[in-house]
Parts: C-alpha cells; structure tokens; sequence
C-alpha cells in the first residue's frame, strides 16, 4: 500500500501531497522537510530507492519536479516507479502537453510544462490523482478511462455553467 | 433512474465536441488564483510573502463570511485558501466553509469542497462529523459524478466509529450497474477494512462476488482485499488457490481488454497483486505450490520485453517462487533472472538483484557465491543504497568464519552513515553478530566499543542490556568469563583515561558499572585510580543525571574495598545535597554503605550476579494494606481481562456520541479525579478499574504511577531518556596495553583481516574469498555463543578461494575500463567519418557546408590526419551527404564576392585554404602607407583568422609586429614565422587559429600592429575584428544513442520557441534544413514531429537540440555542458529563420 505522494520542485518547494493513511499535522511537516532534503541531496543518476524509517521511498525527477512515493516495505519497488510514470502520462495527456505514447526519444522527458501546470491548476492534478489511486492502491490503470472521467465531470462543470448561466426559463 | 444519467453523460461529449482538446485554456492566468500565484513567485523575501498571504487570507475570509457570496464564487475561494495552506499558512477559517460547499455546490462545486476537506482536515477533526450527513446524501445521488465524490472522499477520510452509518449504503453500491462505481465501493470497503475489520466482516461473502465480477477492473480491486485477508489467515482461502491461479493465466496470455495494457505489458498492476497473492497461498504447502508451477513458469517466460514493469514482475514472480514449496527448474530459472537484475548495469535493477539476493541467500548461499565479485564491487559502490543494501545480505551470510570483515565493512559504513534509522538498524545488527559469532573477547569487547560510542544514544536500550547480561551470565568456562571481563576492565580504563567527554551517555552508564562490577579482578588497578576516573565522570558538564546516579553506584560498589572512602564521603557530599532525588537518593546510599561494611556486604554481594533475586510475586506483604483498603470501601481488583471485556460491552451498549470519550479519558485522568470529589462522583464508575489500569502490563511486579522504574534483574536499568547533547559521537579507538594484548588468548589474537596488497583486484579477492567463506562448504549456522575461532584453517581456504575467482574479477575489470565517455564517441565518429569524407564526390563550387565529419577531438589521431591529408582535403573541400542521406548543397551568401580587391587579396591565401569556405575579406584599417584586411576561413576542426597586410607605400617596411587579443577567444598564431618585412606594393599574410573561451553572440578579436617605416619613428595601428559565434560551430555526428547519453548529463539549458518555416515542404523538416543550412548543425534523427540536432562549438564543446513542432511553432530545447552556449545559440537560430 501506498504512503504518501508528494511533488516537489527542485528548490523543495512542494507541489502537491496526497496521504493516503492518518497523519498529525506535525509528522507531515516533518515527512515533507524529510523528503525534500534526502531527495535534493540525491546525485543525478544514482538509485531511485531510498530507505526512510520502515518504508521505501521511490522519486523521479520528471523536467523541474521530484515525484516521491513512500510505499511499504513488502511492495514492488519497480512497480511504484511505474505509479508515479502513469501519473505523469496522466498529467500530461491531460493537461494536453504532447507526451506521446511512446516518445520518440525517451531520454528527452516532455514534462517540460508539466510544473506550471500543477501550480495552477493544482486541484486538477489532485482530481486526476483521485481517480487513478484510491486509499493507497491503483485504482485504474488505463489511460483513456482516467481521463475520460476527468473529461465527463469537466464536461459537468461546462454544461453546468452553460446553463446557469442561460436566462431561466 | 441512473440510466437516464448515464445517457446524458454520454451524450454530453458528443454534445460538446466543439472543444476538443481538454487542456485548453487550462492556464488560468487571468483568475484571481493565478495573480496570486504570479504575485508570489515575484516576491525576493519570505517576509513579503507572509504579508501578502495575510493580505490574501483577510479577503477570502471577509467573502467567504459575506451571505452574498454565491456557492460558485466560494469555489473560487476555496481553491485560494487550499493554496495559502499548502504554502504553509493557516487557514482553519475555511474548513467550515469547505464543509458547507461540499454539502451544498453543484456536482463541481462539492468536488472542490470535498478536495479542501480531504486537504485541510484530518481523520480525528471534530468537523469531519458534519461531513458525515453529505456523504450519506451524495452516496444516494442519482449523479453517477457524485456517488463517485462520495466513494472517494469515504476512502480517503472517514471517522471510523460513523462507518456503520454509511456501510449498507457503500455494500449496496457492489450491485450498482456502472463498473467504476462497484469498483470504487470495492475499493472504500477496503479501506474499511483496514481501518476497522470487524466492521466489514459480516460482508466477507460480498467481497467474494467482487472477486467474480465481470469487470475485471472490479476483480483487480477486490484482490486488494484478499491479499489482506490471506496474509493475515492464509489457511481460510487455499480453495480460491486455482481461481488466482486461472486469472493469472488469462492475463498473461492476454485475455483482456487492451485498456488494461500498461505500455503493451498485459495488466502488470493485476498480475502483481496475483503474484503476491500465491506466494502467500503456497508457502509452506507443497500441494497448493503445485498447482501455481505452470503460470509461475509462464509468467517468467513471457516477461522478456526490456521495459521496467516487465523487470517488475519478474521480480515479483522470483520473489514469489524462493517463497512457495521450491521447485528444482523453476528454482534455476528464478536464480538466472536474479543473475541478470544483479548483472544489470542498470542502478536500480542492481539494487533489486542484491535484495532479491538477500531473500534467497538464506535457501542457496551458493547463488551469493556466484555473484560475489559483483557483491564486492557493490561494497564500494558510491550509491549508499546500493552499500547499505549489500551490507544488509553480507548480514544473512555471516558465520563465524568471516565475521570479522563483515563486521569490519559495517562499522566502516557506520562511520560514514548519517542516517538515524539506518545508524539504529546496522548498530543492532552488529551486536547480534557480533555476540552470535565473536571469534574472540578482545574481538568482541572492541566491536562492542564501537558500537556503543556509534550507536549513542539512538541505538536499542537492549543492546547495553544484553551486553551486561551477557558479561554478567558468562558463557563459557569461568576461565573464559573472568578473561572478558578483564579485558572490558581494561579497555574501558583506558578509554576513560583518554577523553571520556566525547562517549556517548549509554557507553558511560555501561562503563561504569563493567567498572563497580568487575575492577576489583584486576588486582593490580589500585580501587583509587577507578574511583579518580569515575569522579572525573561526575565533574563533566555533559554526563547526564542518569548517567551520574550509574557512576554513584558503581562507587557504591567500589568502596567495598575500603582504601576509597574519603573520595566516596565527598563525591556523597556533593550529591547529597542535589537536586535530582534519584542522586540524592543514590548519594545517601554511597554514603551509609561506605560507612556501613556488614550492610553493603549484604546489599551488594561480591559476584552475585548469577543467582537470581527472590521475588514476591504474589505481592503478600500488601495483604493488610488491601484488606484495609476493601474496607474503607475501595472496588475489588479486577484482572486486566474482565475489565476489557467490561469495557467492550459498554462500548457494545452505548451510542455512538458517547462512545468516542469512553476509552481515552480513563487512564489520563486517574489521578487528577481523585483529587477533586466531584469529578470523582461522576466517573465513580470508572475509579475503580482506573487505578488498576495501570497494572495492564505485569502483574507480578508491582508498578506504581508516575515513578520510574530503576531497579531490575541486572541492576540499575536503562531508562530511555531524551538527551540535551547532540551524541557528538567519535570513535574511540580502545588503547591496548602491552599487558592486556598478553592476557588475551593468543588464538584469538590473530585477526584474519585481509591484509592490503598493492594489487586493487587481488586485494578484492582477497576480502571476497574472506567474505563469502564458509558459503560454498556446508556453512554451520552457529545459534549462540561463540564458535571455535580457526584462524588457521580460515587462512588456508581462503587462498584455495582466491584463485577460483580469479576468472571473475578480469571479467568485471574489463567492465570497468570500457570506454564510456564521450570522448571516446567522438574519436571513433572521426575516424569514421574521414574515411566517408575521403570518398566524397568533389564539388566545383564553393559552399559554406563544410565536411559533415566531427572535426574535433582529442588524442593525436586528428592532428596526424590534419597533415598528412591536407591535400586531399583541399581538393575535396566538402561532403554534404548527411547521415539522413538529405543533400544541401544550395549556393550560399557566403560565395566569393566579385570585387576586385577581394580577389586580388584572396589569391594571397595559402592553397589548402583558398578552397576552404571562408567569409569576405574586409578592410580593418588603412593609412597611407599600410592596409589592413582580414578574412576567417571555416576549417574543419578549427577557424583560422588570416590578416593580410598590403603595403602600399614605395618604401619596404619593416619589423612588422601584429598583436591579437580578445575577451573570448584564444587566439594562437599558425604562420611558421611571422613576417616582419613586407616589401613595396605587396601583401603579407598572418595566420591565426581562434578557438572559443566563452561563448557570447559575437565574438571580437582587438589587434594592433606596430611597425616601422625607413624614415620617421615607429608606428602603431589598432584594429577589431567581429565575427558570430556560428562561424564556431561544426555539426557534430552523433547517434540518437549517444545523443542520449549526452542529453541527460548536460546541465545548461535553454528553451525556446521558434516560428516554423512553411514552404511547400513539410514544416519541420523544412526549418531544420534550414538551420542546418545556415547553422553547420548535424540533423540526427527526425520522427514524426520532434527532431534532434547536435552541433559542437570548436572545440569540443557539444550543443544538442530538440525540436518538437506544437501547434504551429517549433518548441525548441538547447542543452550544453557550457554555460551560455544554448542562449547564444538559439539567437542565431532565431536570426536564421528570420533571415530566411
């Protein structure tokens, strides 16, 4: 299971942070302050495992930001590095960045915009994130049906303000 | 009902199409929210920002109060408080406002209102109530988007004494036609189910019909269940072992619908969880292991694709198959993968390769054996992860035989270690190999040194505590006893004669009672000298209260011998009188006991530390207090027990408001409700169990509250304590006497480290043959005590090892020395590439297009082709066929202006560079007698700058002395000898070869000739010279392999975005013609709409270029390792395609 998720950029300002089990206000602070220093201190192209109390933490840094996922020990390190790719994919499909599906030149990461995007519009990351994990564990893992339902309740929300805004009839 | 919904929803799409794209207009750069995120990223201090945000928070708070505020403008708001939270900046104003707008916006409004009470609030808020009655409503919604709000916000956060409120509501959803919404309620009662298992037990037979839904999305989360379920009772569920076993059979044969591919990797998310799932089923049980062989084989040949799932579920299989009932093939197969992840140069793979090692070893130490070259370069791999991760499997392969290095490696990493959790974790280890496998005392009392000044005050409060159990008990023969614990004595004394002020509290409190315990068997250490070096402990600043009632006891034992009793009066005068009870309480004791010789004799027996103290378990001697206490009306005791199963039923009875309180306030409020009557009467219900509540732990011994606990079997214990002083901790190196390293058995005195050789690899041998001994012969796992040490055997077989491995250590050396730098490409591109360049169709026209071959490198190999094929070169100018077989060979600005004196100058240039590509000849500077012109020419690998000097006059002039200088460029001369005299009416010619220092726009190269003319005094003419930075710049040929390399270990960057050049031909391609045309750049690869181009500034200074078309402009991104370049680079790209 699944941790915690936080963005951050690569000043350690925090982006995003999703916990997925109970947390005091202080044992965030400290979780986050924790992760930013151990993860900025990290040396470009060394291991993407770290070892943090009892639980494994997996980053990867997408363009400026650092995507950290805490998972528990039993679970498949490589496999939460492939939660936090499918998030960026996410992301990027839907924030209409080209991200290709198989990018053409894989060493050249298009999350290029991807920050800006998530300062934003931090609250659409947060709703894409809920539909592809739910308490800690994937939820859904195609592509087109996380973003169909982000695209369904977008859709909502502009059908909705249509007709607000339409006279009343 | 939710038909209807679910058509609309359909429809809506369709409905709306005219906005196709869903990231449009996403930047939301004119809202309220963006101008306060602009606003802060242009503030300098935290200060401003903090003020700013106050400013910011007052408004919202002022709206969102305000009644006029409409639910869609709160939206708004709230998305600004989230902001100014995460920022760190309370905003507990708008929780309630949160809650409100959850409970009454519009299906988007509530989606924001539920993400700021997700964000804001926490599980215990008291506010999460409110939330309760919202959730139950949107979970009846007849909107599918709201039933999912609800299902996400109830896994996400939910009070768990409210679940059965919601639970009928969430179970009923499992029925619900729509797949996404039984998924999500699977998923909720997961959650439940974590957080509150009893809860949920009754619907067990619910889960089951998830496992079988349709939707193998529903399935998937069900197994999340499971999988919690059988890891808690794996027995309950071996009957679903052939169900699993046949959905992982359909997914890894592709059975489902290509949605679930994950990068055209069948549902690696599924066939994990599948994995994990079995392995939990089929450990320990050889006929469910059965059935799982054949898909665990499958699965391990159908994961070949080099991608990271597929290396994740081969992990997870190999994991899966070292867990069940083994299997000899499948067992080999399992062994080559970890092969292949440990031989992977890949980082992460590796580190997985040594974890799987390290969860294998224990069944096949043989598998550690094979990889134990790659294990010892692991040891010194610069990624501590990799190092910690090793040192964790050289832990599981420890034996007596070779603990000594691997104790040795891991003291080296604790040394180096910042790490607490990591410091406490290698700390404990060593003790327990160290007191599993100590060859020897002085081996064992040294290690045991390190750690405790390594560990401080971090480490386990058991590991002082079984080392003093450990002295105390003895193990071996009382021979063996009294040499460790006079090796301790003596180590320890001379440690505290050294700086005692540097070891850590924990170290101290164990030095000070080896010391009051077992001095006295050192009969020639006078009692006086310890009781000096005890007392020193006591006049430091930094000893610890706790530390100083250790060193007050160990005097107290220490007086026994008599001589010391006016230091133990006065050290018992000092702390009588202290502030500390427990010191005063011990000074008091020092005090009568020195005085007292028959008491002491009693109360601190000599060598008493075997037999075991007599306790009063059954607690008699308080009989009467209690009988009197029953009859002033005190409850009777009730065991811990009775009071829990009281306590379940009135939890069972009472509703749920007054349930929460029950628990918590009983064991904190115990004392205080005796002391006020009123509060009494009202939880006299509860004052009877309270005062025993206390007791939950042990019965036997009595307990009381509020006082510590001091005394215990090995005497004063340990207490955990936070302590001021950061552990500064530094190593002691414990000091031999000459004396003690006599005492120590000769045996046991000779370390079988390895000894350095000057040969890195033999050394290498050396410790793996140290470190993997014991393996490959039956290795003795040695449960307690020591082990016959056999230094000498353990000699002689590691040089039989050492040879073995010889085959191993070249193969991995030659590894190591493979080229890998980017030089290297470089030099084998050259030769390539001057073999092509050689064969190119010769061209009459001059171009600027130079030869396509790299130019540039290190090494002789290009000065040697430089002169040797100069000729060749000159006939040949330039090869224009790219890699991608485009030819360019338009006529360029560049071509030989026509003017007459140009032409005449130009006859001047030497042969080899008059075919050369060059710029115009321009006139620097003239007076009557001189004239200046300059031209630079393109050459391959570098650029030459050729300064003519016509003379003009009658007279010849002399001592001609020409002077380049510039900021940016390093100017060398070529001409073999400077001409100095230039006679009359004719042209003398300079030679400079300039390369680039700093990269700027345009470069400039400042000149100055003096000269003398027959008559009249010396003269001095200055000049400067400007040329771009692209008259630098060679195309560099690289593959997209190498291009890749090279993209990731460049830190300059720059991004840019360029209009694209549209003339007939297809856009990108066009403009990247274009710029290579104009810009010398070399087009690597172009696929689809995205290129990559490289290009070097001379010399050997590479740019690499991506270009992705968007939209209708070229996104362009620059990468360099030099500073600069990008920026000046994507300027002349700019005028490029404007020029164009």
């Amino acid at each position: 299971m699944m941790r915690f998720l936080l963005l951050f950029s690569r000043q350690g300002k925090l982006r995003l942070q999703k916990w997925f089990t109970p947390m005091s206000d202080r044992e965030k602070k400290k979780i986050i302050r924790d992760m930013t220093t151990m993860v900025l201190a990290r040396q470009p192209r060394s291991c993407n495992f770290l070892h943090w109390k009892d639980l494994k933490i997996i980053y990867k840094r997408y363009a400026s930001l650092y995507f950290c996922l805490a998972i528990e020990s039993q679970e498949n390190e490589l496999l939460a590095l492939e939660v936090i790719h499918r998030y960026v994919e996410l992301l990027d499909k839907y924030f209409g960045n080209v991200f290709h599906h198989f990018p053409p030149f894989p060493f050249i990461q298009y999350t290029c915009v991807c920050e800006l995007d998530i300062i934003f519009n931090f609250e659409k990351a947060y709703f894409i994130l809920d539909e592809f994990l739910m308490g800690g564990e994937i939820q859904e893992t195609s592509k087109q049906v996380v973003n169909r339902c982000i695209e369904s309740s977008d859709m909502l929300q502009e059908t909705m303000e249509e007709y607000m805004s339409k006279p009343a009839f | 009902m939710s038909d209807v919904v679910e058509k609309t929803l359909t429809a809506l799409p369709s409905l709306l199409s005219l906005d196709s794209q869903p990231g449009s207009a996403k930047l939301s750069s004119t809202s309220k929210l963006g101008n306060l995120i602009r606003g802060i990223t242009e503030l300098t201090s935290k200060h401003e920002e903090e003020k700013l945000i106050q400013r910011e928070l007052a408004s919202i708070k002022e709206q969102v109060s305000s009644p006029n505020t409409s639910m869609r403008q709160m939206k708004e708001l709230m998305v600004r408080a989230i902001y100014c939270e995460s920022l760190g900046y309370e905003a507990s104003f708008s929780y309630i406002h949160a809650i409100k707008l959850a409970q009454q916006g519009t299906v988007l409004e509530k989606r924001v209102g539920y993400l700021a009470v997700s964000l804001f609030l926490n599980e215990s808020h008291e506010l999460l109530l409110l939330l309760v009655n919202t959730v139950l409503k949107d979970l009846q919604s007849t909107n599918l988007i709201e039933v999912c709000m609800a299902l996400t916000v109830v896994s996400q956060m939910f009070p768990k004494d409210m679940i059965p409120a919601i639970l009928p509501l969430v179970e009923e959803k499992l029925n619900h036609p729509k797949e996404i919404i039984r998924r999500k309620a699977v998923l909720a009662l997961y959650k439940f189910y974590l957080i509150a298992p009893n809860q949920v037990q009754h619907i067990h037979n619910k889960f089951r019909k998830a496992l079988c839904d349709k939707d193998p999305g529903v399935m998937t989360a069900s197994l999340h269940i499971y999988l919690q379920m059988i890891q808690e009772n794996p027995e309950g569920y071996k009957d679903l072992t052939a169900s699993f076993v046949t959905i992982l059979k359909q997914v890894v044969g592709g059975k489902l619908p290509m949605d679930f591919n994950y990068h055209s990797v069948p549902a690696p998310w599924l066939q994990i969880q599948l994995l994990r799932i079995l392995s939990l089923l089929g450990k320990n049980d050889q006929s469910t292991s059965e059935i799982m062989y054949e898909v665990l084989d499958e699965s391990l040949r159908r994961a070949e694709m080099n991608h990271n799932i597929t290396y994740a579920i081969l992990y997870e299989c190999v994991k899966c198959i070292y867990t069940i009932h083994p299997k000899s093939d499948l067992l080999e197969k399992a062994a080559k993968c970890i092969g292949n992840f440990v031989l992977s140069p890949k980082i992460n793979l590796k580190y997985l390769g040594l974890k799987a090692l390290t969860y294998v070893v224990q069944q096949d130490p043989k598998l550690a054996l094979q990889h134990q070259m790659t294990i010892i370069e692991c040891l010194d791999h610069p990624d501590l992860i990799i190092k910690r991760e090793t040192l964790e499997l050289l832990f599981r392969i420890t034996n007596a035989q070779n603990v000594t290095v691997i104790v040795e490696k891991m003291l080296e990493f604790l040394h180096s270690n910042t790490d607490d959790y990591t410091t406490i974790d290698l700390v404990g280890k060593v003790a327990e190999l160290a007191e599993k496998y100590a060859p020897g005392n002085e081996w064992f009392i040294e290690t045991m040194n390190t750690v405790f000044s390594v560990g401080g005050d971090m480490m386990q409060p058991d590991i002082p505590n079984s080392f003093l159990k450990l002295l105390s008990e003895g193990f071996d023969t009382v021979e063996e006893d009294r040499k460790l614990r006079l090796f301790a004595v003596d180590s320890y004394v001379s440690l505290l004669q050294g700086e005692p002020g540097k070891l850590p509290q924990r170290f101290l409190q164990v030095i000070s009672w080896v010391l009051g315990e077992y001095s006295h068997l050192r009969e020639e250490l006078e009692p006086a000298t310890v009781m000096r070096l005890l007392a020193k402990l006591l006049d430091m600043k930094q000893t610890s209260s706790e530390t100083k009632s250790w060193v007050l006891l160990a005097m107290t034992k220490l007086v026994r011998a008599g001589q010391v009793f006016q230091s133990a009066q006065e050290v018992s005068e000092t702390y009588g009188s202290s502030m500390d009870t427990v010191l005063r309480q011990r000074a008091q004791e020092l005090q009568h006991l020195s005085q007292d010789c028959e008491l002491r004799a009693r109360v601190l027996p000599q060598d008493a530390g075997l037999e075991p103290l007599e306790v009063d378990s059954s607690l008699s001697f308080l009989d009467g207090f209690v009988s009197e206490a029953l009859a002033a009306g005190a409850a009777p005791y009730k065991p811990p027990h009775q009071r829990q199963e009281e306590l379940a039923q009135a939890k069972a009875l009472s509703l749920e408001p007054y349930g929460l309180s029950l628990p918590i306030s009983m064991s904190s409020c115990s004392i205080a409700d005796r002391q006020s009557p009123t509060l009494l009467s009202m939880s006299s219900g509860l004052s009877g169990d309270s005062t025993d509540l206390s007791h939950k732990g042990s019965s036997t011994t009595l307990k009381l509250d509020g006082v510590k606990r001091v005394w215990g079997r090995e005497g004063y214990l340990a207490q955990r304590e936070a302590v001021e002083e950061a552990a500064q901790v530094e190593v002691p190196s414990p000091l031999r006497s000459p004396s003690q390293q006599a005492e120590a058995d000769s045996s046991h005195s000779q370390t079988p480290t390895p000894t350095p050789t000057p040969e890195p690899d033999q050394e290498k041998q050396q410790l793996a043959s140290s470190l993997f001994f014991g393996l490959s012969s039956q290795s003795s796992v040695c449960l307690m005590g020591k082990s016959e040490p056999t230094p000498q055997r353990f000699r002689r077989k590691a040089k039989g090892q050492a040879s073995s491995s010889g085959a191993a250590e070249q193969i991995s050396n030659s590894l190591v020395s493979a080229p890998s730098a980017v030089d290297n490409f470089l030099c084998n591109n050259l030769l390539d590439s001057n073999i092509t360049s050689q064969v190119g169709i010769s061209s009459s026209e001059q171009t600027s297009e130079l030869s396509q071959g790299p130019a540039t490198t290190n090494g002789t190999c290009d000065t040697e082709a430089e002169s040797t094929d100069g000729d060749i070169k000159g006939s040949n100018p330039s090869l224009i066929i790219g890699d991608n077989g485009l030819v360019a060979a338009d006529p360029t600005p560049h071509k030989d202006p026509g003017s007459p004196k140009d032409f005449c100058l130009s006859s001047h240039l030497p042969a080899e560079l008059s075919e050369l590509c060059r710029s115009e000849i321009t006139p620097l500077c003239s007076n009557q007698s001189l004239g200046l012109s300059a031209c630079h020419v393109h050459k391959e690998d570098s650029l030459v700058l050729v300064v003519f000097i016509t003379n003009s006059s009658d007279a010849a002039i002399r001592q001609i002395l020409l002077d380049l200088d510039s900021e940016q460029l390093q100017v060398s001369c070529v001409s073999d000898s400077p001409v100095e005299d230039v006679t009359s009416h004719s042209v003398a010619m300079h030679q400079f070869s300039l390369t680039v220092k700093r990269p700027s726009v345009h470069v400039e190269v400042v000149g100055m000739v003096s000269y003398q003319l027959p008559v009249g005094t010396p003269q001095e003419v200055q000049f400067s010279y400007k040329l771009p930075l692209t008259s630098f710049i060679r195309p560099l040929t690289v593959s997209t392999e190498e291009y890749g390399t090279m993209w990731l270990s460049f830190s300059h960057d720059t991004k840019q975005n360029l209009t694209l050049i549209s003339d007939g031909e297809e856009p990108l391609t066009a403009t990247l013609n274009v710029l290579k045309e104009k810009l010398q750049l070399h087009i690597v690869e172009i696929i689809g709409m995205e290129g990559i181009i490289a290009c070097q500034l001379l010399r050997d200074q590479p740019c690499l270029m991506h270009c992705r078309v968007h939209a209708d402009v070229l996104a362009v991104w620059l990468r360099s390792p030099v500073p600069d370049l990008p920026d000046c680079l994507i300027y002349h790209c700019q005028r490029a395609l404007q020029e164009h």
